[in-house]
């Protein structure tokens, strides 16, 4: 059982709230009531003649971040409801709030937009003052090193393009910042046997993160100790450092658990600014504390879609062009997600000729992120029923039609084509339609009285490694293995899972090895954020180079001490031997001190000089106390690994009342080698359940007439609850481990979701004799709605997003 | 925007008689806030959406809890708990439709706390209102989701008078498909109101769902025998099958001999801003035969003189679908 689950159960765990420090104070935020302005005034001196208050911070007292920043408190650009203002510290949290209530904020209203297509229409309102669409750009400095930047753009389409859109149709004329395209896209739809064209509307939603990001940091000796709730350990801090304008070296960022994250904690969030440097202004331990309500205005969103897609197939069902248009809701932070949307189709088809068109505009709603495979989760959730009835519309079975189009391990990703490491997306379908019976069930009678069953298939898919990042272990005189990870720790215990890389590689004994993370100063490497599903791949591969370290310098160490070379020796049981006489040897323990003795790389005191400037502080803290392996990951090999996941879905719906009951769901992971199975089925058990918000129940809701979100709260953004789900669940894996991979594993947590919601969104068509509701989500309404043959209510589609 | 979430600066009253707290209520009367588990209120009070001098808690108050057996039926104390009312003998056997809908409010945790009397006298959930706007509700004059744009898919098909929220309650059709009576005590001493007259919509009170006022607590919940062992159904459709209000539920009693219907109430809930009786229906089903040929012919009218808004409209099929389904089931 990982350590930290009785914790978490007990409650004894401690999050960031949860750490006090003598002379805390606390901080709390007074937030923007709308949608669109400017700060014009603030008056802040009765709050400041309270007793008790300390100190307030507003705009004035960060450095600035201008548009198309994300400021952690808002002046000049107030862009959403629940933006913070400003700050006030007080010795009590009562104190504080009765302190904000007494501030007065005197803001400019400025025009506001929540629908994207209104605001690129002529005359439409805009997000910020200087346009409407997010631009991000890249140019080569001096010696060739790209620069990556971003700015506002004001970009209006023709109405006429609008009004297409709207009407599910190509939006001739329009402009897109992105663009890209592969293969002959005329010839493609020419040689198609079968074209279909289908508008679709996403709408995002809140991550929802039951803990809120809190942050506690009190300054010490020029060293700022900051606890956050963040997904990730040592990704975090050369952004916080930048934040808090000190050296890394003085930074030590605590997290030693996090109660979610989902993609809106990977890296250092702008409001972490307002603690770290409220306390030094202030020179007391500062805890700002994020209630649930503001979780959901700054815990960030997955963005929405609105789009177009026109795909083009052969008879054998190989799919020969794709034309997809994409504008996403980039909420008031701009960045949308159409090419990973993108990127999600050319996985499900490996289409041969495709184009892509996108552009992320801005809206006066919350500020957008990375959430869940974000882009492919949703557009994998559209795109199962369009497949399907492309499927069909060529007399082909829903599974087989994707088995044709799926990608195999010679397969590309992507408007580049990039390769893929391996990939067994065909061996998981056929996997996943024996364990859940597919061939049986769609042949099953599916009326009985009010009730249909609808059975579904779906795709997931999500980008699953990375490469470069460096791995530190060290074996102490005592004989143990430390093995130091940046990887933070969401509950997925992947920072325990690629840690059993290097303890596998020197054959140690789990007992007999110590993990130390969680705190920057427990020494820890340079790691990639816990985000885009990498972490087992890219520290999995982290840690067994810095294993492979150790080794050489077991061996080395050996030779010196025992005559040969290196190449004659040999580890096992915890000692380092010759090969050709086990009895000449010295365990690891004897060699660590030796190391101790020997000093230079073997103990640390040198290092390569090409880690990361992080991993290089971590090796200074641990050096001289044992045998250091460190190392960065130059395992060669190219191309993407990708997780893959196929779910298949079984529901029955009540014709009545719109509501339908998920009777099972199977899904097979492609995920290389399962490292953890426990942790693998929790995965893919999560993915499941939010699949089915995804698909079926949570969206943001604003109102067009005054910019304010209706749902709020957790009961009224309606994630899933256990009564909603499947409790009858089949998860397995293709386990075929990946090449690049020393421990075969690449990640699966993003795509688990979108593979749900694929197969929940193709069994409700099913259910409804393939009617495409071209939605996500498909909601109790919509469904009555159409088996009413309502048309005075929501029309589907009507390609809006944020509202009903 | 202020962004609150620990309890304002008030006073509180914790009685342990009701005589004690009926005093209290008496002497703060509009300044006072009556409180029994607390899911409707706490919300209101935190977010500040709404501030009161002084909250009066109930929950000390052990007389007022528990289900008995009447001359005539049953009581139950106003703040016997939803989930107590789930699993009751007495309930389950002879009005199990009360029992079906508590068993179907919000959530088992909710349900362990939140009171019979709770859920019957909570406030609108129309999120304009609970957050906290100047609507005709909150004592302003407009209303935000009576327009083309509002976000108004959880809203009043009938009844609506300015205001257009909907009735949030589970039990409440229940109680009017039980005719309940409701016993409401003051200082002055006791009335009681049917339970269908206890629900009030915005013609007669905008700023108040019930007919409780300042200095009165609701005690108890008299069911007559009237309705005991009668024909019940009980069905909720909400987006999720745990933790939400109804997008419409229904609460039905019927006397069936031989077959045929020779009464019956029928009721729906988040309808309108009170539970709905359906009775041009009770009375079309009048000695018909209780089967879904007399269901499907009835349907229909169940949603006569519906007003639909901009996204509620799915409300008058998914109504009439339920009528037919209490009917024929």
């Amino acid at each position: 059982m990982p350590p930290d689950i009785p914790g978490k159960v007990t409650g004894e765990i401690k999050y960031a709230e949860d750490y006090k420090r003598e002379g805390m104070i606390f901080a709390r935020l007074l937030t923007s009531p709308m949608p669109s302005g400017r700060v014009a005034n603030i008056d802040a001196s009765d709050a400041l003649r309270m007793d008790g208050v300390i100190g307030i911070m507003t705009a004035d007292d960060l450095p600035p971040s201008p548009p198309p920043g994300n400021p952690a408190l808002a002046s000049e650009y107030i862009t959403f409801v629940g933006q913070p203002i400003l700050a006030v510290a007080a010795v009590s949290e009562e104190i504080a709030e009765e302190a904000i209530s007494r501030i007065r904020v005197d803001i400019e209203r400025k025009d506001f937009v929540i629908d994207p297509l209104e605001s690129l229409a002529p005359g439409g309102p805009k997000a910020y003052p200087e346009g409407n669409v997010l631009l991000r750009t890249r140019e080569i400095g001096p010696g060739g090193t790209p620069i990556m930047s971003a700015e506002i753009k004001d970009i209006k389409w023709p109405q006429s393009a609008i009004d297409a859109l709207r009407e599910g149709k190509e939006p001739v004329g329009a402009e897109f910042p992105s663009e890209w395209a592969f293969g002959d896209l005329e010839a493609g739809f020419a040689q198609s046997t079968h074209i279909i064209e289908e508008p679709f509307v996403t709408i995002g939603y809140p991550h929802h993160s039951l803990e809120p990001r809190t942050s506690m940091a009190y300054w010490e000796n020029g060293k700022c100790y900051f606890h956050g709730s963040s997904q990730s350990q040592s990704a975090n801090d050369n952004g916080l450092a930048r934040m808090l304008n000190i050296d890394p070296a003085n930074l030590v960022f605590i997290n030693e658990a996090t109660g979610g994250g989902f993609g809106s904690k990977i890296g250092p969030y702008p409001y972490m600014a307002i603690s770290g440097n409220f306390s030094r202004m202030l020179n007391r331990p500062v805890q700002l504390r994020i209630t649930r309500e503001q979780e959901f205005y700054l815990g960030s969103a997955r963005s929405g879609m609105q789009g177009w897609i026109k795909i083009g197939v052969k008879d054998n069902g190989k799919v020969a062009a794709v034309d997809l248009v994409i504008v996403n809701d980039g909420g008031s932070t701009g960045g949308g997600s159409g090419s990973s949307s993108a990127q999600h189709v050319t996985i499900a088809y490996q289409p041969e000729s495709m184009r892509f068109r996108g552009i992320s505009v801005y809206t006066n709603t919350t500020p957008r992120g990375a959430q869940r495979g974000p882009g492919q989760n949703e557009m994998a959730a559209v795109l199962a029923p369009i497949s399907d009835k492309i499927a069909t519309s060529i007399n082909m079975d829903r599974v087989a039609f994707r088995r044709v189009n799926v990608a195999d391990s010679d397969g590309f990703q992507g408007g580049s084509r990039g390769p893929l490491t391996s990939a067994f997306g065909r061996e998981a379908l056929d996997q996943g339609a024996r364990l859940f019976g597919w061939d049986e069930k769609i042949n099953q009678p599916k009326r009985n009285g009010s009730k249909v069953r609808g059975v579904g298939v779906g795709i997931g898919y999500h980008g699953a490694g990375g490469r470069g990042y460096d791995g530190l272990v060290r074996i102490a005189p005592d004989g143990k293995l430390h093995i130091h990870s940046g990887v933070g720790n969401l509950g997925t215990y992947s920072y325990a899972g690629t840690s059993r890389a290097a303890a596998e590689a020197l054959q140690v004994e789990w007992d007999n090895c110590e993990i130390h993370r969680g705190r920057t100063d427990n020494h820890l490497p340079h790691s990639s954020g816990q985000g885009g599903s990498n972490t087992m791949f890219t520290h999995g591969r982290a840690n067994w180079v810095a294993a492979q370290d150790a080794i050489t310098k077991l061996k080395e160490i050996a030779a010196s001490e025992l005559g040969g070379s290196p190449e004659d020796f040999e580890i096992g049981g915890e000692r380092v031997f010759k090969s050709s006489d086990s009895t000449q040897g010295l365990s690891y323990a004897e060699a660590a001190q030796k190391a101790i003795e020997m000093g230079g790389k073997y103990s640390g005191m040198e290092y390569p000089d090409d880690i990361n400037p992080i991993t290089q502080r971590a090796v200074q803290g641990i050096q001289g106390t044992g045998l250091v392996g460190v190392s960065k990951d130059k395992i060669p090999g190219q191309g993407q690994p990708p997780g893959i996941q196929v779910g298949f879905c079984e529901i029955e719906m009540d014709l009545d009342t719109g509501k339908y009951e998920i009777l099972n769901y199977a899904a097979v992971a492609d995920c290389g080698t399962v490292v953890h199975p426990k942790n693998f089925e929790n995965a893919m058990r999560g993915g499941a359940v939010w699949g089915v918000g995804l698909a079926g129940l949570e969206r943001h809701v604003y109102d067009p007439q005054n910019g304010l979100p209706a749902n709020v709260g957790l009961y009224q953004s309606k994630p899933p609850t256990y009564l909603d789900i499947s409790t009858d669940t089949n998860m397995s894996a293709v386990n075929i481990p990946d090449p690049q991979n020393p421990i075969g594993a690449r990640g699966i947590g993003e795509p688990t979701q979108g593979a749900s919601a694929a197969a929940l969104a193709s069994a409700i068509a099913d259910a409804l004799d393939g009617h495409v509701f071209n939605t996500a989500p498909v909601t109790t309404d919509m469904i009555i709605n159409h088996l009413a043959g309502n048309t005075y209510s929501t029309q589907t589609p009507n390609l809006k997003t944020n509202t009903f | 925007m202020p962004s609150h979430d620990v309890m304002p600066n008030m006073d509180l009253y914790q009685p342990v008689q009701v005589e004690d707290a009926l005093a209290i209520a008496d002497r703060l009367a509009e300044r006072g806030w009556l409180v029994g588990g607390g899911q409707d209120t706490y919300g209101w009070l935190k977010d500040r959406a709404k501030s009161v001098e002084a909250l009066i808690d109930l929950s000390g108050i052990e007389s007022l809890r528990g289900i008995k057996e009447t001359a005539d039926g049953i009581e139950i104390g106003a703040l016997t708990t939803l989930t107590e009312i789930t699993g009751n003998d007495l309930i389950t056997q002879r009005y199990s439709v009360l029992s079906d809908a508590a068993g179907r409010v919000a959530s088992p945790q909710i349900r362990n706390i939140g009171t019979l009397g709770g859920n019957v006298s909570q406030d609108v959930r129309c999120w304009y209102y609970r957050r906290g706007l100047d609507c005709y509700r909150a004592g302003g004059n407009l209303c935000y989701a009576d327009t083309p744009e509002g976000m108004n898919r959880e809203h009043s098909l009938f009844e609506a008078s300015r205001c257009v929220a909907a009735s949030p309650s589970d039990t409440a059709p229940a109680l009017v498909a039980l005719d309940a009576t409701m016993v409401i005590q003051s200082s002055g001493g006791e009335r009681t109101l049917a339970a269908e007259d206890y629900f009030v919509g915005p013609a007669i009170d905008i700023e108040n769902t019930t007919a409780l006022r300042p200095g009165e607590i609701l005690t108890s919940v008299r069911i007559p025998s009237t309705w005991a062992n009668a024909t019940f159904y009980f069905e909720k459709v909400a987006d999720r099958n745990s933790w939400d209000f109804a997008l419409v539920n229904i609460a039905a009693a019927f006397k069936v001999s031989g077959g045929n219907i020779e009464d019956s109430r029928i009721v729906c809930g988040a309808v309108q801003c009170t539970p709905r009786r359906v009775t041009n229906v009770e009375n079309a089903i009048r000695g018909q035969a209780k089967n879904s040929s007399t269901a499907e012919s009835v349907a229909a009218m169940s949603t006569d003189g519906a007003r639909v808004l901009a996204h509620n409209g799915y409300k008058v099929p998914l109504m009439q679908n339920l009528v037919k389904r209490a009917i024929s089931a």
